[in-house]
């Protein structure tokens, strides 16, 4: 966790945006996000996000459900209380299916859900810093990392041509701390802190 | 932009060469099955003969569906469904006069309670007989056959005559009434036969003693997964050869997901009606797995869920081969013919009774592929294969998933 500068520029339109985002990485700027306010389709791709692996995990959470289900079944069926139940065979498969089947989702979404929210870094208690508080109402923000490198007057100059609008410079923590966005801040009324306004 | 399906001479010699491959079995067929074997020259017919109206009806099913829900996905390839919907009346014709002769022909091997003999003397069937018999199965055969041919053709005739409309919002909403309510109609026609009674009187009744309110359901899930199947096949074949310039790996990853998530849905009525029947265990229900189960066609049976839910589930799993042109045909072929066996085992064990190398049945089989192959790439001359006028081609075209 590390306190960064940032330039943040905010579009109106996913039409300006794609091209702006496609400019920013031909330029060479460090992209550290963008913030908008529905899933915009084609994005990742066009910020060269990586595909992600989230269906991986979700496959073995689902084994892992299957293989507990079906484990624990035999093992209390034939080992630890064995009963003749209408004369079925100590393990019966068909009716272990079902909640073998069950299982296996159960697992597959809590796991798939707080690895999720493990990789988004969402958790109650847990809070990031929000570069703009319409950036989950009606606009798309673009957030771009200051390195040692860039000159902040060129990126916001580059990012105006680009068609940016309300272009400011933050300094903010780049990870997550523990807080809370209803007590510890009001975000809709809270005035941006900019950093050489 | 090649708009224009031309037939490539290869695959009409390869239409004639299997459809060659049918005939002959089918003569070879009547000469080696006489008497007592001609049990097994009928069921053969049985068997294929729904099993490919089922799949090739399973076109209209899919172009009605998506139209009620209003997809848009599909309109950059809904000319090759349309097309392949386009041999229902040919294949209909043919059960028709398959079952006919099974029916009128007497032929008790395969129905038996085609005897009024044996239907007075047989108290279930004594029972049934005001369903199971010659004049309902014939009136419920022309009704239905002929309900799905009267909607395909209609489709398909609206389908053609809207490429020379001119485009307006009045036309577009116009277009999208009049699909609506055919599409609903044909739904309802639809559910009512393959949903519930056709699969009951064709092929249930082969065990005439048995009964499963599941049946219907997993014929449908059956064909229907073996439909888009070949939809996906004919839609990789326009594509590989230049055709269908706004299809793209997005069209191919959807069909992968549908013929992914109906592989489990023919899985989960598979064994809904499996495990009902194993728990009550009452025998006049388990005799109908006896034989599939405990008899000769054990191997059968679980090849069955091998080939259409183990391998298409973990296959079909991966964003990569959902989205691969070869991966797809791949696996598109092995549902088809899954699919296929299954209908084989649901026929064979009740008429033929033992279990034997389906050489004759697979010859068939092959001679229904190349009459359908021959049907359909006839059918995708006969229009332009992209609809250029219907609302929702844009969104087709911007697909993405």
């Amino acid at each position: 966790m590390a306190v960064k500068k940032f330039v943040v520029g905010l579009f109106d339109d996913e039409a300006v945006l794609f091209p702006a985002v496609k400019k920013v990485r031909t330029a060479g700027y460090k992209l550290h996000d963008v913030y908008t306010p529905f899933p915009v389709h084609g994005l990742d791709h066009a910020m060269g996000l990586r595909e992600t692996s989230l269906h991986t995990a979700g496959f073995i959470y689902g084994i892992t459900g299957t293989t507990t289900a079906l484990s624990f079944m035999s093992w209390v069926f034939n080992v630890d209380w064995p009963l003749n139940i209408g004369g079925k065979p100590h393990f019966p498969l068909p009716a272990f299916i079902p909640i073998t089947f069950e299982l296996t989702v159960l697992f597959a979404a809590v796991g798939m859900v707080m690895t999720f929210c493990y990789l988004c870094q969402l958790m109650p208690g847990v809070k990031k810093h929000i570069f703009h508080p319409r950036q989950t109402d009606d606009k798309f923000v673009m957030v771009i990392e200051l390195t040692e490198k860039t000159n902040a007057e060129e990126v916001k100059s580059f990012l105006a041509a680009a068609g940016a609008q309300d272009i400011n410079e933050q300094k903010a923590e780049a990870g997550w701390w523990f807080g809370r966005y209803d007590k510890d801040d009001e975000p809709y009324l809270r005035k941006i802190q900019t950093a050489n306004a | 932009m090649k708009d224009q399906f031309v037939v490539p001479a290869r695959l009409k010699k390869t239409s004639f060469v299997l459809m060659g491959v049918g005939l002959l079995t089918l003569l070879i067929g009547l000469i080696a099955f006489q008497g007592e074997n001609a049990t097994r020259f009928w069921a053969g017919l049985l068997q294929n003969s729904s099993f490919f109206l089922l799949i090739t009806l399973a076109s209209t099913f899919f172009i009605a569906a998506t139209t009620l829900a209003h997809g848009g996905w599909q309109i950059a390839f809904r000319r090759v469904p349309e097309a392949i919907s386009m041999a229902v009346p040919v294949l209909s014709a043919i059960l028709f006069v398959i079952v006919m002769i099974l029916v009128f022909g007497g032929k008790e091997d395969i129905y038996h309670w085609v005897n009024a003999h044996h239907v007075a003397e047989d108290k279930i069937l004594t029972w049934k007989s005001a369903f199971l018999n010659k004049g309902f199965f014939t009136v419920a055969t022309i009704l239905t056959l002929g309900l799905w041919i009267f909607f395909t053709l209609k489709l398909r005739r609206m389908s053609i005559e809207e490429d020379g409309w001119d485009l307006r919002p009045e036309t577009g909403r116009k277009l999208l009434w009049r699909n609506t309510v055919v599409c609903g109609g044909f739904l309802v026609v639809f559910t009512l036969s393959v949903g519930s009674t056709t699969p009951w009187v064709w092929l249930m009744s082969i065990d005439a003693h048995w009964f499963s309110t599941m049946y219907s359901w997993y014929t449908f899930a059956s064909t229907w997964v073996s439909g888009l199947s070949l939809i996906a096949l004919f839609v990789v074949y326009l594509k590989k050869h230049g055709y269908l310039t706004y299809v793209t790996e997005e069209h191919l990853h959807d069909l992968g997901k549908f013929m992914f998530a109906f592989s489990i849905f023919w899985t989960y009525l598979w064994f809904s009606q499996y495990m009902l029947i194993w728990y009550a265990n009452m025998p006049e229900e388990t005799e109908y797995f006896q034989p599939r189960v405990w008899g000769q066609w054990r191997p059968i049976f679980f090849l069955n869920l091998l080939i259409n839910f183990v391998t298409p589930l973990l296959f079909l799993m991966k964003r990569d081969t959902k989205r691969n042109y070869t991966a797809i045909v791949f696996i598109a072929i092995v549902i088809i013919f899954g699919h296929w066996l299954d209908f084989w085992q649901m026929v064979y064990p009740g008429t033929v009774k033992t279990l034997v190398f389906p050489w004759y049945e697979f010859g068939l089989g092959l001679g229904f592929v190349g009459l359908i192959i021959f049907l359909v790439s006839n059918q995708l001359t006969k229009a332009a294969l992209v609809p250029k006028n219907h609302p929702y081609l844009k969104e087709s075209i911007i697909h993405h998933t």
